[in-house]
């Protein structure tokens, strides 16, 4: 505890230079009052893609930390991110899924707001209030918006800067997952509908295991049995398929101090496209063209191929099977986990559809391969509460000390690490992002994550 | 009594008792994880599709479920697909149910009709109670239609529609059958 009985994080909770954390930030009711207010409160979030309201008046419902908030396109085709939730007394202003509106109607006592957020109408304005209400005061609540290649994501603090300094060296990494497969920023298309679930566990465990986690293969040794690929073959991955040897690193990659962290492979020479779909011609045919396209374009770097990661706090894609999830917090033992999937807006149905029918039996609730994880993200919850548990913390050591910068190519970003195949690292630098952030009561200076040391 | 009014009303009471006798058939099998017997059911043209449900004004219901073959669906999937489900389960690493889950499959509400000789269409109300490991409990209750193809005196599913009435989904899987 600090002076003013300020419960310190960094340290004692999260102790990054043995890779200790203490299983009470999983399990904390209060712990998890202080992430709402200094994590979720602060950081951008992700609310939605632009090709899910690509007219004006297009709205559709996010979600930040606990709370919903309203992604919509107004009249002009400005996007806009507001609080769902009536300056009156707190109803729901919006109550569909998606739509398109010019106005938002509170059902409570009738005040409406504007597609751009203005109140422009509250019953017995003159009557009631007397003309004593300023309507220009009692607007929606808006958040910072930022769209990234048509990411949207939205932020409450004004302290947090822009969402390109708040990506960082991550930069890269994400730019990587916004391009198409010919390595171009062309346009993605999500799919109609958002997966939506509630998961038994800490918000935590989605993130830290899609940040990086290859360790975890064993979860998955069902799944690994039957045919899951596309392709058709037994797996679960695209490149199952792939007869040839692959020459790889498979590496972990950490950016600090933001505590962003990516997966993927860094092949070791530049290949040729490998057959991957050898049963759909036309798929085939497609893939093939576009890695053709992606390796002129980019050159030495389109050796890296991500596999995913995640954006502090609490957003996690997947490459290939283009996913945008999002772990919201729902209580420090329940998670509501959102996610939309993205096809190419011009690619051929045929492709559309593979990428459509993998995703669905991949991720998500009815998904072969999550369905394993989140057994053991719930299971390991449960095993964060126990009062003689708690006294224990779990470790995250893997490999620590062993982190490598400007490895195996230089290209990789600054001050960005990486393991080869499995480490705990990028869950140490989510952690000491995360940390940090919870040591910085409102208004203070920001405080500098716990650095990683890395190997000489 | 007319004999011929009589004749038809038989002839649904009997499409319906049928259709009845298979789903409880159906239910038994998968309750008593008879896993490999319940794929026996299933036409090798099967459909399986559980669309989304999203909250829609009034006058906009007709949008109210996520679209087959174009949208994210929980299901939308054919036979070999469930078989790799099936599959899954069998290995007895799937840790999401291993241990295996208890289930119970209650359906009631069976309305069934000749499309034709081949063809009947059924629908039903389902309630799918699982419980697992020690606590774990979930119920699934939605409407259920199905597309039957006579196969000697029972039936082979060819086309099944489940409507859960969720839309945030409550269970953290859907690793049981419906
Ligand atoms: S709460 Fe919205 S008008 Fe009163
Ligand atoms: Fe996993």
């Amino acid at each position: 505890m600090r002076d003013g009985g300020e419960r310190i994080h960094g340290g004692g909770l999260v102790d990054i230079d043995r890779g200790l954390i203490s299983r009470d930030i999983f399990s904390s009711q209060a712990i998890y009052a202080d992430e709402l207010e200094r994590v979720f409160a602060r950081a951008w979030l992700f609310v939605g893609h632009e090709s899910q309201i690509p007219e004006p008046g297009d709205f559709v419902l996010g979600r930040m930390g606990e709370e919903s908030v309203i992604v919509n396109r107004d009249r002009d085709g400005r996007l806009h991110v507001f609080l769902n939730n009536c300056r009156h007394r707190g109803m729901r202003v919006c109550r569909y899924d998606h739509g398109n509106t010019r106005k938002f109607y509170c059902p409570y006592h009738a005040w409406v707001y504007s597609d751009q957020g203005a109140l422009i109408a509250v019953p017995k304005l003159e009557s009631g209030y007397h003309n004593e209400l300023d309507r220009d005061e009692w607007g929606l609540i808006e958040a910072r918006v930022s769209s990234y290649h048509g990411f949207i994501f939205a932020c409450w603090d004004e302290a947090t800067p822009d969402f390109e300094t708040y990506l960082g060296d991550h930069r890269f990494y994400f730019d990587d997952y916004c391009e198409l497969p010919d390595g171009t920023f062309g346009d993605w298309e999500a799919l109609g509908g958002i997966f939506k679930w509630r998961m038994p566990n800490n918000w935590k465990f989605g993130a830290e295991n899609f940040a990086g986690d290859y360790y975890h293969n064993p979860s998955h040794a069902s799944v690994d049995q039957v045919v899951l690929s596309p392709a058709g073959v037994k797996g679960r991955h695209t490149y199952d398929t792939v007869t040839r040897k692959r020459e790889v690193h498979k590496l972990n990659i950490c950016i600090t101090p933001e505590g962003h962290t990516a997966r993927g492979e860094l092949f070791k020479d530049d290949y040729d496209y490998m057959p991957t779909y050898q049963e759909m011609p036309v798929v085939e045919d497609w893939f093939r063209e576009c890695y053709a396209k992606r390796q002129e374009r980019l050159g030495e770097k389109s050796r890296w191929f991500g596999h995913g990661g995640t954006i502090f706090p609490n957003v996690s894609y997947s490459n290939g099977v283009q996913s945008m999830g999002t772990w919201h917090p729902a209580g420090p033992h329940e998670t509501e986990t959102w996610r939309i999937f993205l096809v190419p807006k011009a690619a051929p149905d045929e492709v559309k559809n593979v990428l459509r029918h993998y995703v669905i039996r991949y991720q998500g609730p009815s998904g072969l391969t999550e369905q394993d994880d989140m057994e053991n993200w719930g299971y390991a919850h449960e095993g964060a509460r126990g009062t003689i548990a708690r006294r224990h913390p779990f470790h995250y050591g893997m490999g620590l000390g062993h982190e490598r910068k400007g490895w195996p190519v230089d290209w990789l970003g600054g001050d960005v690490y990486a393991t080869e195949d499995v480490s705990e690292q990028n869950q140490r630098a989510f952690y000491a992002r995360w940390a940090a952030m919870m040591d910085t009561p409102p208004g203070a200076e920001t405080r500098r994550p716990a650095d990683i040391k890395a190997a000489e | 009594m007319d004999i011929g009014a009589d004749k038809a009303l038989l002839d649904r009471l009997l499409l319906k008792h049928a259709v009845e006798q298979f789903y409880a058939r159906e239910a038994d099998l998968l309750d008593s994880r008879r896993f490999q017997q319940w794929l026996d059911l299933l036409a090798d043209d099967l459909r399986y599709w559980m669309p989304l449900n999203y909250n829609r004004p009034f006058g906009a219901w007709d949008g109210e479920r996520s679209a087959e073959g174009r949208d994210l669906n929980w299901f939308d999937e054919g036979k070999f697909e469930i078989e790799q489900r099936v599959k899954q389960i069998m290995t007895g690493v799937h840790w999401a149910e291993e241990p295996v889950s208890r289930t119970t499959h209650m359906v009631s509400n069976v309305e069934a009709e000749a499309a034709d000789d081949a063809i009947v269409e059924a629908r039903c109300r389902f309630l799918l109670y699982r419980n697992r490991t020690e606590t774990e409990t979930d119920f699934y209750v939605g409407k259920r239609h199905d597309r039957l193809r006579r196969s000697g005196d029972s039936f082979l599913i060819t086309r099944r529609e489940i409507f859960l009435d969720q839309n945030v989904l409550l269970a953290k899987n859907l690793t049981t059958f419906f």
